[in-house]
């Protein structure tokens, strides 16, 4: 017993004076991991960009259950890591426990844009924007007229996916059929690729030749099946296109990375508030490189165009599932 | 609702059936003779990791699976000296080696391909694909027979066929062969056994190998069949299910078939509740569907569909004097 007060003393001294040593910003991962190419993966390589620019350093988290998220927030807080950023919307309740606790330092939070802390800035991204555009692509690209959606865990602002892709869609052909599956109702639903994967061929059996993954880890799984079963499909938040080159229409891209190297980036300056990247701010966005070039048509590039245009100048509104939790162009 | 929408569920009923199949064998093997296995589950993380790192160094599926079995193997003798030779507590041994395969399998990974826990995805021949069936193409067009066995029995892949061939191979081995009458009866009554002159720890390592060589074929398949390369918990609980089909089945090879596919087409409804809320007018929620299974199990174990009574020497380990 004495041992472990020993060393428990012994890690509260040396957390101490790290913390004192240095002010290194640090950023937490969510449950999908920092590798699923995905949105983790986005912030990630914010922070790693942040660190090639400058030579500095960070601390990283990677969470492995929901039971740890408290802890985590408050031991990188102690070590004084300065600022600490997290992605994802599940950190929210714990950081409006854990944010007055720690005055002196500042935290951003990606995805969230309800909490008000005089140290909390949040970022929210328009996803709804991108996903319109991806929608309307996914519409022009389908031959059959049914296409699909998988979202990761069924919460609001995957939906907000869905439903401004499903508006998108709308928009290209008022006929279309847009399926909609979300792989679960937990947190492990955004590294579950064999769902995934399944979801996918069951929404090809139901006709559908273009599917939009906005599932995290999942969607590795999804952009899998459509390439095996030989439709399209769109990648989400990173670009994905390269995962398999002629098969992936496009991405939807959410700029994690530039919310996280911003926020390294201002460091200790870190202003508090609500940034909400969309389209008008390059936030959100759609991928075109080389992978892609051969499956889109400039009609698409010039009618997609067009669309954001409108959105940027406000002629264009996309509705916002999360604005009243309805929408317009899918039922969940 | 007509056929072209069945058939396609009845399609993934079959791919998802096999897992649960292959791990309910191997299961069965094991339980019959006196050991429990908890640890179906880790083993098939094992092989499914093995399988997935060795078709992408390799190209071949068929060397991914070979190195799945020998993984699972070395998990299979774990538990089995721990169970047997030492006569430890089953269920605690399983219990640890699924701990021990959950976290063991992300880091190997990770150390050779430093993409988060995952395996590279695999194509081709690392691969194994669909065999399209003789004269599936030619019967397509008969309504019914000949599109079920273009759509449903064709089209699978080999471990598949292989796991059904396992399920008959299995009947004949433990109710035709003298092997399978001991087997049976060291889980019942060892002591009667040993008093015949036959090895109970020889007859129970056997059964405990032979559920090591087919929780690994489960795991190539889901790494190398059903999915393109591991990934971090990728069995998400599938030995459970398979050891929930055991019991369901009572412990017999033929009625566990049966078993494993109904819990594969409950897997199968899951991803289709379009369907569901079509033929029973109502929206079910996709949760109910992905408990099916365990309910199912619930009411064997509560008695209601009959009694299910476990091997009578299950679980303890085998003294030979006291």
């Amino acid at each position: 017993m004495s041992f472990m007060k020993t060393l428990a003393g012994a890690t509260c001294a040396f957390a101490l004076f790290a913390g004192a040593a240095s002010a290194e910003p640090a950023i937490i991962f969510d449950l999908g991991g920092k590798f699923d190419k995905s949105f983790n993966e986005a912030a990630f390589n914010g922070a790693t960009r942040w660190a090639e620019e400058t030579g500095g350093t960070f601390k990283e988290l990677e969470m492995q259950d929901e039971a740890q998220r408290e802890q985590a927030l408050r031991r990188l807080a102690e070590a004084g890591a300065n600022p600490v950023v997290m992605t994802g919307f599940a950190f929210g309740d714990t950081l409006a426990k854990v944010a007055p606790d720690f005055p002196d330092t500042k935290f951003a939070i990606i995805d969230v844009d309800w909490l008000d802390f005089p140290n909390v800035t949040q970022i929210a991204f328009s996803e709804h924007e991108g996903s319109y555009l991806v929608g309307m692509m996914a519409a022009m690209a389908s031959k059959t007229g049914t296409v699909g959606f998988i979202g990761g865990m069924d919460i609001p602002l995957i939906r907000r996916f869905g439903c401004g892709y499903a508006q998108g869609v709308m928009a290209a052909n008022p006929d279309a059929v847009v399926v909609l599956n979300m792989t679960g109702t937990t947190p492990a639903a955004w590294n579950d690729p064999v769902k995934g994967a399944e979801l996918a061929k069951g929404q090809k059996a139901q006709g559908a030749d273009v599917i939009f993954a906005a599932a995290g880890g999942t969607g590795v799984g999804v952009l899998q099946a459509a390439a095996d079963e030989g439709i399209l499909s769109i990648g989400v938040d990173s670009n994905q296109n390269y995962m398999h080159p002629g098969s992936v229409l496009t991405s939807m891209l959410k700029r994690v990375d530039n919310a996280v190297y911003e926020a390294f980036k201002a460091g200790a300056d870190l202003q508090p508030g609500v940034t909400r990247m969309g389209l008008a701010n390059d936030g959100v966005g759609y991928a075109m490189d080389e992978n892609n070039a051969a499956l889109v048509t400039p009609e698409m590039i010039a009618a997609v165009d067009a669309a954001a245009a409108k959105i940027k100048s406000g002629e264009l509104v996309v509705h916002d599932y999360m604005s009243d939790d309805t929408c317009p162009a899918a039922t969940f | 609702m007509d056929v072209g929408v069945i058939f396609p569920i009845l399609n993934t009923t079959i791919a998802f059936a096999t897992p649960l199949l292959l791990a309910c064998i191997a299961g069965l093997y094991s339980e019959r003779s006196g050991v429990f296995d908890i640890g179906l589950e880790g083993k098939m993380l094992v092989g499914a990791m093995c399988a997935g790192a060795v078709a992408f160094y390799t190209g071949s599926a068929w060397l991914g699976a070979l190195a799945a079995i020998a993984g699972s193997l070395v998990f299979a003798l774990i538990h089995g000296v721990t169970s047997i030779t030492f006569r430890g507590n089953q269920l605690i041994a399983g219990v640890a080696l699924n701990f021990l395969a959950s976290g063991m399998t992300v880091l190997v990974a990770q150390y050779l391909f430093g993409q988060g826990g995952r395996t590279p995805p695999l194509e081709g021949a690392a691969r194994f694909n669909p065999i399209t069936l003789p004269f599936a193409d030619a019967l397509k067009e008969v309504p019914v027979i000949g599109a079920f066995y273009h759509d449903v029995i064709s089209g699978q892949r080999i471990l598949v066929y292989a796991a059904f061939a396992i399920v008959a191979l299995t009947w004949w081995v433990l109710y035709r062969t003298r092997f399978g009458l001991r087997l049976r009866a060291v889980g019942e009554n060892p002591a009667a056994v040993d008093t015949a002159g036959v090895s109970v720890k020889g007859l129970r390592f056997s059964a405990v190998m032979i559920t090591g060589v087919l929780c690994g074929l489960a795991g190539a398949y889901m790494a190398t069949a059903l999915q393109a390369g591991f990934g971090k918990e990728m069995t998400a609980g599938r030995g459970y299910i398979a050891l929930a089909a055991l019991i369901f089945a009572k412990w017999r090879p033929i009625q566990a078939m049966y078993a494993c596919l109904l819990f594969g087409f409950f897997q199968a409804l899951a991803l289709r509740p379009d369907v569901v809320e079509s033929v029973v007018q109502f929206k079910v929620p996709v949760p109910f569907l992905d408990a099916l299974p365990y309910i199912l199990t619930v009411l064997v174990l509560a008695g209601f569909v009959g009694k299910a009574i476990p091997p009578r020497a299950g679980g303890e380990p085998y003294v030979k004097e006291r």
